[in-house]
């Protein structure tokens, strides 16, 4: 495979061919905004936050899913790109029920980070508090559609990586949701193997590990008298 | 299966078709159109009428495809002068027979000579509302699969690329890419297996012009489509037509059945190498799977929704191989191209819009229907001539083409032609043939959220600006409309609209603001006429309306 030489934000880069433009970006330390990327998946093109603007296009196109060429010179943080993210960003906020606060991910979540990063200090869109439904019928996960950008990263790796094929997306347009083969509470899904890549992959805080969210923290009082006893009586006796 | 099919048997067939036909016919309309008028019963009744008259040998009772002119259906077209049967009721059967003999009738009939029917240049539907669209017969004896014939067996087909290249051809899905390209990028792509579709998944508000190309005349679709393949080298044909489409569908098995039955579909078709197979896919009722990308992926049994382009799928398309995919109307056109040569079809219509386009007139006019006029007719002469303008003595206030991706054409600039070119400078699109009228009565704000409120419900889903987007568009229109937004409110909407229009992963997306942006364009007033005059919107600066217990202490 040729090696391709191109222009990214006025900087020469030389990428693979064959390589996306946000990979060949991200090898030469430009980081391109991006929600439903992720490493080891293909790419769906959806989130819109990686449009770049290539020379000699009119149309702005995804750096996850364009391949570099020759030549090429892309500009990846204009004033027009910069304004178009912070929209999709607010859109994003004000179409489910993004509470920080209150949010497992607080802290590490890639569109929290993404909204501090583009500057979204408020929304100007109006928020639309739609009625979604909290799925914790699974054993050791949990899924909150309140908190859900439609990514579908957790499809991705459940059908490419697993070869489980458990979650799916159903419904159109806003009614849009992810659901565990075909609408089943996730705890009864035959298909699911508990692998847990779909809580890695998501980028919120929509898929989660039980015992995480902040309501949940439950102390164990009981540890404390077990290590006592261990260092008093040199008595190793597991606690309830 | 029979021997193969060859020249002699074809002309055999349209020689006995042409010796059984009995001197007088009557044609009564069975497109969906009349049907919903009861056009069955007057069908029935005019069977008996012509039994009881004792003329079974001498009247032929002819169901028959869209005789075009849907507002006054039931229709019967009847010889012999052609006169055309409006509103017709079973009970009317005895008098139309009767007529067949006499120069007078006194049912009601609809003008022949006016401009709805004198300006028509029929192509597409040229066997529309003549040939008995459940019979391959009637289709063959009107010139039917002679051009597939003769371009097996006399051109290769480079040929037949070259052919709708210089015939100028342009799609008729709505963006007008020139077929004979695409149909030339397919033939070029490598690729053992390839496929040909058939895009029926008509889905604008008001447009119905494939839907009665289909229930009309199917089989000039399916020889469209053999031509295609056999240019582009695929052997596999998928038409992808929409549930709602019932009759539409019904028609294209029986057709398929008898294309198979007699061999121009199917395997050594008139006996040269060549084999083609048609099948049919059903939508399930999303817009979205008009898209292209969309469409593949439903055809494939996936959830439809589009994915990025390129690849375009001349290069990779249905399960990876090579995929042309054409609208039904540009498919209808190709056998007659073939037939009366490319110079001819490139005669017709203006320098960049070759042909003709069938619109399908509704609204507020006065004849609705179907009509195809050569492209660069002026709209004006659509919609006042043929169409009859407005009722009641209303004004015409705009005409909107190309459904949810088009836009509105204000009055004061009803001279414009019609093509590609000329429509897309208003803002408007040709689109697939909808033409919905609006009178003066017409709230165009109102118009620009029903659209948005059809792309906000049939978005699929996947990319964010236009799930999201469409959604808070929506919600401004309507906030506008119930005269609650204010001026910051409509400056957001021109944002959003730049934004949904630039980002959007497809078509849907990108022309979802059209509708908006185009009467933005040309009736700015009634947005601003509706604005609230307090900035702050209705609420107010002190926020009384939200709080009104906080000014009551």
């Amino acid at each position: 495979m040729g090696a391709k030489t191109l222009m990214i934000d006025g900087r020469q880069i030389s990428a693979a061919e064959g390589v996306s433009v946000l990979a060949a970006a991200g090898e030469a330390g430009i980081k391109i905004p991006t929600l439903c990327h992720l490493d080891g998946v293909y790419d769906p093109g959806a989130c819109r936050l990686c449009l770049v603007e290539i020379g000699g296009f009119t149309k702005l196109v995804p750096a996850c899913t364009t391949h570099v060429a020759e030549g090429m010179e892309v500009l990846t943080n204009t004033g027009r790109l910069r304004q178009y993210r912070l929209m999709i960003l607010e859109l994003l906020f004000a179409e489910r029920n993004h509470v920080c606060a209150t949010c497992v991910s607080n802290g590490h979540c890639e569109l929290q980070t993404l909204a501090c990063e583009s500057g979204m200090d408020h929304v100007r869109y109006e928020y639309r508090f739609p009625h979604w439904d909290i799925d914790i019928t699974h054993e050791r996960f949990g899924m909150d559609h309140n908190r859900c950008v439609l990514c579908t990263r957790c499809v991705r790796v459940c059908w490419h990586v697993e070869g489980a094929g458990t979650k799916n997306v159903a419904g159109r347009g806003r009614h849009s949701r992810i659901i565990t083969d075909l609408n089943l509470p996730w705890g009864e899904s035959d298909s699911c193997t508990s692998c847990g890549k779909c809580v890695q992959a998501c980028p919120t805080g929509a898929l989660f590990e039980k015992g995480a969210t902040a309501g949940e923290m439950e102390h164990d009082r009981a540890r404390l008298g077990f290590i006592v006893n261990a260092r008093e009586k040199q008595q190793w006796i597991p606690p309830e | 299966m029979e021997a193969a099919m060859t020249l002699h048997d074809l002309q055999q067939i349209k020689e006995r078709e042409l010796a059984a036909r009995k001197p007088l016919t009557l044609r009564c309309c069975m497109a969906a159109g009349c049907m919903a008028a009861a056009s069955q019963r007057v069908l029935e009744g005019l069977e008996a009428a012509v039994t009881s008259a004792g003329l079974r040998d001498e009247v032929e009772v002819r169901r028959v495809g869209c005789l075009k002119l849907c507002c006054e259906g039931p229709l019967v077209q009847a010889d012999p002068d052609d006169r055309l049967y409006v509103m017709v009721a079973p009970g009317d059967a005895p008098s139309i027979v009767a007529g067949l003999k006499s120069p007078q009738a006194s049912l009601p009939q609809a003008d022949m000579t006016a401009a709805f029917f004198a300006r028509q240049h029929c192509i597409v539907l040229a066997n529309s509302g003549r040939i008995d669209p459940e019979r391959i017969e009637g289709y063959i004896a009107a010139e039917g699969y002679l051009a597939l014939h003769e371009v097996l067996n006399e051109a290769t087909p480079q040929d037949a690329v070259e052919t709708m290249v210089r015939s100028g051809l342009r799609g008729r899905g709505g963006a007008g890419f020139p077929t004979g390209i695409k149909w030339g990028t397919v033939a070029k792509s490598a690729g053992v297996k390839k496929y040909v579709v058939c895009n029926a998944d008509e889905g604008d508000p008001g447009a119905f012009m494939d839907r009665s190309v289909l229930e009309s005349d199917p089989h000039s679709v399916l020889e469209g489509m053999a031509i295609a393949a056999y240019a582009v080298g695929a052997d596999q044909g998928y038409i992808y037509v929409r549930a709602e489409y019932p009759l539409a569908i019904a028609r294209l098995q029986i057709a398929l059945k008898q294309a198979r039955q007699i061999g121009v579909l199917g395997s050594g078709i008139f006996e040269s190498p060549f084999h083609f197979n048609i099948d049919l896919r059903i939508g399930a009722g999303a817009f979205v799977c008009g898209e292209e990308t969309a469409l593949m992926m439903s055809v494939e049994g996936k959830r439809g929704t589009p994915r990025p382009r390129p690849p375009f799928p001349a290069e990779s398309g249905l399960w990876g191989c090579p995929t042309l995919i054409n609208n039904v109307e540009t498919l209808a056109n190709v056998s007659a191209i073939f037939r009366r040569g490319a110079d001819w079809f490139a005669g017709i219509g203006t320098e960049k819009s070759k042909g003709t386009k069938v619109f399908a007139l509704a609204g507020k006019i006065k004849k609705t229907g179907l009509i195809e006029v050569p492209m660069g007719t002026p709209l004006r002469t659509i919609v006042e001539s043929m169409g009859g303008g407005a009722p009641d003595g209303r004004r015409i206030k705009a005409v909107q083409t190309g459904g949810p991706s088009g836009g509105c054409i204000p009055e004061q600039h009803l001279d414009t032609p019609v093509d590609y070119e000329s429509l897309g400078r208003l803002g408007s699109i040709m689109g697939s043939g909808g033409m919905i009228v609006m009178d003066e009565g017409t709230n165009m704000v109102d118009v620009a959220r029903f659209f948005m409120e059809f792309c906000m419900d049939e978005s699929c889903g996947k990319c964010v600006p236009c799930r999201a987007g469409t959604v808070q568009m929506h919600h401004l229109l309507d906030k506008i409309v119930r005269r609650k937004a204010t001026a910051q409110d409509l400056i957001r909407l021109e944002e959003l609209c730049d934004m949904v229009k630039n980002t959007s992963l497809c078509g849907l997306g990108q022309t979802a603001p059209n509708p908006t942006l185009s009467t933005l364009r040309f009736f700015r007033s009634e947005y601003e006429a509706l604005l609230h005059p307090d900035p702050y919107g209705p609420a107010g600066k002190t926020g009384a309306a939200l709080f009104p217990e906080a000014l009551e202490k």
